[in-house]
């Protein structure tokens, strides 16, 4: 599991990257680092459907957060940093962390779930849906409830974005 | 002065008519064996997403809009998400909703699985064209900056 660990490292630190650089491109790719991470960590996971999925939808967001962000100037804010906040911060990082471990020693051990269904889905998979690739056949036949309700939410996205970005309405 | 060429210059054209029919065979691929392999409706449909923006990308947006306009998106946009709802409703000829009706056939031959290649099908032509459409409002619709930008 070391390697899990190495590369959620490097996912926060081009985490703090992105957040702390000040070119607005270099910060673009420095979160698509960590999407290929996200990546790296489902392949070790051994969750390959995730991680294609992750993978395309990463390169198409960096695809399109470039195209909308070259050439944009944002104005520069300095913050100062004043002690107050930085004492609130720490306060709220110790009470986090305190509570996260609390609750991260509450879970079961890995691979060793809560919910006893998922063994039922592997056993029934192939005899009621007849897919060889049972995540497929739990997403589009047992569960498909939830990827009605996805498809639903992708619709009211586009139709969103294109009211709001509406080439008739500017006209003024 | 001279009109600005649409696009980047003539390699990256050249190479973008080779590979954008591989990347969208690729994408048809992992969709049709999304009940075999890894995959499935949703990365195959992300995948030819990605082709068409290779494409608007490496020609321009004048070249490449005019085969994908706005009336090819909503159609197939609309007929990806009737065609799913259609498939859970065909479930209540059996009893209920969403319920697999077509027969299993044999496990691990590429016509198998009832409902779940149909569903596929159905999510990949509504989430392909769905995100291109969110591409080309967000990346080429733009809201000028200026007045002399022309708005499409």
């Amino acid at each position: 599991m070391i390697e899990l660990h190495v590369v959620l490292i490097l996912m926060i630190i081009c985490a703090i990257v992105a957040m702390e650089i000040k070119d607005l491109l270099s910060s673009v790719i420095a979160l698509g680092a960590v999407g290929i991470g996200l990546t790296v960590e489902f392949l070790l996971l051994r969750a390959p459907d995730l991680a294609i999925t992750q993978l395309v939808v990463e390169i198409l967001s960096v695809i399109i957060l470039i195209r909308a962000t070259v050439g944009v100037k944002v104005p520069q804010e300095n913050i100062k940093m004043r002690l107050g906040y930085f004492i609130f911060a720490l306060v709220f990082v110790a009470v986090f962390l305190f509570f996260s471990k609390r609750a991260v020693a509450q879970l079961p051990s890995f691979g060793d779930p809560m919910m006893k269904i998922g063994s039922l889905y592997n056993s029934l998979a192939l005899s009621k849906a007849g897919a060889a690739n049972i995540v497929s056949s739990v997403i589009l036949d047992f569960r498909a409830y939830d990827t009605l309700g996805e498809a639903t939410v992708l619709f009211t996205a586009v139709i969103g974005v294109l009211t709001v970005l509406r080439a008739s309405g500017r006209k003024k | 002065m001279k009109e600005k060429e649409q696009g980047m210059s003539l390699i990256v054209k050249r190479i973008t008519r080779i590979t954008v029919s591989l990347i969208f065979l690729f994408g048809v691929y992992i969709m049709l064996h999304g009940h075999l392999t890894p995959g499935g409706g949703f990365a195959g449909g992300v995948i030819i997403a990605l082709s068409f923006i290779h494409v608007v990308l490496a020609f321009g947006k004048k070249e490449s809009l005019k085969m994908l306009n706005d009336n090819v998106v909503s159609f197939f946009e609309s007929l990806g998400g009737l065609l799913f709802l259609g498939i859970a409703l065909s479930g209540l000829i059996g009893g209920y909703f969403f319920l697999n009706v077509l027969p299993k056939g044999k496990p691990f031959d590429l016509f198998s699985s009832g409902t779940i290649i149909l569903s596929n099908i159905a999510i990949f032509l509504k989430v392909g064209v769905g995100l291109f459409a969110i591409f080309i409002a967000l990346a080429i619709l733009r809201v000028p900056r200026d007045d002399k930008e022309e708005v499409k």
